[in-house]
């Protein structure tokens, strides 16, 4: 059984479809890349697949279980609970510290843990910044707070959205590492990107072209 | 780490270094408890502070014969004690006696001058006080009539009813008693704007000296600082001392404090209402704007997991912080407001009630919470699909 299974998935809104019947399933430890020019529906597969949104039609399966006809607080559950997000934006908060940042996503998800907190910041290369606020963070720092808070509470599914969009080429680079690593560590892993060498780096690449799915690479030279 | 440890980690660090945003809203709250409680203060102060103030028009009460005799100085200290001490502003025993001067009849009134000056402070003397025997204050009109001034001697000469037949009789007997006379000094010229400005006054001890009868009293006019119903009391309480003193209350004087406190009292009620209401917009409408800048922080906490729940009781924690600061900072600068109020218009100081503490500081608490409310339930339909959405 996929990790994640999407069965003809559709999004509606008036008359534009955003997602016509796009289908496509993805394994536990996989590494998968969302490719696709603006107004492809990236964002739109994104959203539904991490439960901020719902499909006007098809089915999603996360573990076997259909979560498209969920309510909107049981979706927050499951958010919570096995999807860790990664925003091209970062979106911290900007009043907490980098360690407090981290510790929100444990705070609503079961309790607070500065200690591994701490850890989680270390695996990022961001054990001596833990105290710093958000304004005192480069922007290749604040992503790896964003990657740290996504995997502190252990989620099955890694979710990026552009997760370099903002960064320049070294941060860039630092990022496909820790991406890298937590592939070699099992995370399941979904970035959806428009930067073709970011989608390189994945195991496997899908197209969206005008909400339909165009095509489907292996990457046959992936290497961890 | 516990969960409610966090939860006081997020909302102080919200407060403390957001503190330029959060400093408008404290700023807002604190007003609103500050004129809050400023006012209360002074509205529970002004009947005594006005009472006060009062005291400046004049007797309230007197004390009559109780029947055709004169009151004697005993009975009329019996009922002055019945009195409480912080209460009596001043009491001003009178004695009046027919006297001549210059062969003009004349009501002289013969008073306590330390009582007179306390119960009459809205007497106007050109000149001084007496502080000496054998001087007197003479009315305005009576001066102007017989020219006299201050420092000019006046002979003052007492008739009995004897003395007034006699003198009927023969302009002899009334020369005899023209020379018998007794000679004051007038320290000064009383101006009241009423019926005292006909009369001279001299000290009860000269009155009793020239009439030859001492201790005995026509009237003794009192100003308590209390209330109508107060000083119904107290002449409730005089009447059964069984002395034969009959206490009446100057009705003109009482009814209209009663009247100006009860408006008064209502003005301030009032202004308090609007300006508790106008805290109540202005806190909600600055709530609304920290809410609303903070959507995407929203957003972000509830594609972090957290339930709408989580996200009301954050803000109103928040919120409810900012409420409970405010209001004590809303206590400490409304004393100020009310004292520097209280120095201005009555002239005397007011006292820190601690009843206002608890009241302001729930009340804050419950505007803050209640502004809050609807900008924190609006915030939680944010859709944080949308509000994190890429560029």
């Amino acid at each position: 059984m996929s990790l994640l299974e999407l069965k003809n998935i559709s999004k509606i809104y008036g008359d534009l479809k955003a997602l016509d019947d796009v289908s496509f399933k993805v394994e536990k430890g996989e590494w998968l890349a969302i490719m696709g020019p603006s107004g492809s529906g990236k964002s739109t597969m994104m959203n539904i697949i991490g439960c901020m949104d719902k499909p006007s039609l098809g089915q999603v399966l996360l573990d076997g279980v259909d979560i498209s006809k969920e309510s909107s607080k049981s979706l927050t559950n499951i958010r919570r609970d096995k999807i860790g997000l990664i925003f091209q934006q970062f979106h911290l908060v900007n009043y907490l510290t980098a360690v407090e940042n981290v510790m929100v996503s444990q705070y609503y998800h079961s309790m607070p843990d500065e200690k591994e907190a701490m850890e989680a910041l270390a695996r990022v290369g961001l054990a001596e910044r833990a105290k710093h606020l958000p304004s005192q963070l480069s922007g290749g720092e604040q992503q790896r707070v964003c990657i740290a808070r996504a995997l502190i509470n252990y989620p099955e599914i890694v979710l990026a959205d552009e997760p370099t969009g903002n960064l320049d080429e070294a941060n860039e680079n630092m990022v496909i590492d820790i991406f890298k690593q937590l592939h070699r560590d099992g995370t399941t892993l979904i970035v959806v990107t428009h930067d073709p060498e970011v989608a390189e780096v994945a195991q496997r690449t899908i197209v969206l072209e005008h909400g339909r799915l165009a095509r489907e690479t292996i990457n046959e030279n992936f290497k961890d | 780490m516990k969960k409610q440890k966090m939860f006081f980690r997020m909302i102080t660090a919200s407060l403390i270094r957001r503190h330029s945003r959060m400093l408008v809203a404290l700023l807002a709250i604190a007003v609103g408890a500050t004129i809050l409680s400023g006012l209360v203060t002074i509205y529970y102060d002004v009947p005594r502070q006005m009472g006060a103030q009062f005291r400046n028009y004049g007797a309230n009460m007197l004390l009559l014969p109780d029947g055709e005799e004169k009151l004697s100085e005993e009975s009329a200290e019996r009922a002055i004690k019945a009195i409480d001490k912080e209460k009596l502003v001043g009491a001003a025993p009178y004695r009046y006696e027919s006297v001549t001067i210059n062969t003009m009849p004349v009501i002289a009134a013969a008073a306590d001058m330390d009582g007179a000056r306390a119960a009459s402070p809205y007497w106007l003397i050109n000149g001084d006080w007496p502080s000496a025997d054998k001087e007197v204050l003479v009315g305005k009109t009576l001066a102007a009539t017989l020219g006299i001034k201050q420092g000019s001697t006046v002979n003052v000469v007492y008739e009995n009813e004897t003395a007034k037949e006699q003198a009927d009789k023969s302009d002899e007997s009334k020369a005899k008693e023209k020379d018998g006379g007794k000679a004051f000094v007038a320290s000064g010229i009383l101006e009241t704007g009423g019926t005292e400005e006909d009369y001279i006054f001299i000290s009860l001890s000269d009155m009793a000296e020239l009439t030859g009868v001492k201790g005995k009293l026509d009237a003794v006019e009192l100003s308590v600082s209390a209330s109508q119903d107060e000083l119904k009391a107290y002449a409730d309480k005089i009447s059964g001392l069984d002395i034969d003193v009959s206490p009446r209350l100057v009705k003109r004087v009482t009814q209209s404090e009663t009247t100006v406190l009860t408006k008064l009292q209502a003005l301030v009620f009032l202004v308090t209402a609007v300006v508790l209401l106008l805290t109540m917009i202005c806190v909600a409408t600055t709530m609304m704007a920290v809410v609303a800048e903070r959507r995407k922080e929203i957003g972000l906490r509830k594609a972090l997991g957290a339930s709408n729940g989580s996200i009301i009781t954050e803000f109103m924690g928040e919120g409810l912080l900012l409420g409970g600061i405010g209001g004590l900072l809303g206590v400490v600068f409304g004393y100020a407001f009310a004292q520097a109020v209280s120095m201005n218009v009555f002239n005397s100081s007011i006292s820190f009630r601690p009843l206002i503490l608890p009241v302001t500081v729930v009340i804050s608490v419950l505007v803050t919470g209640l502004a809050c409310l609807l900008p924190v339930r609006n915030a939680t339909d944010v859709d944080p699909a949308v509000v994190l959405k890429g560029e």
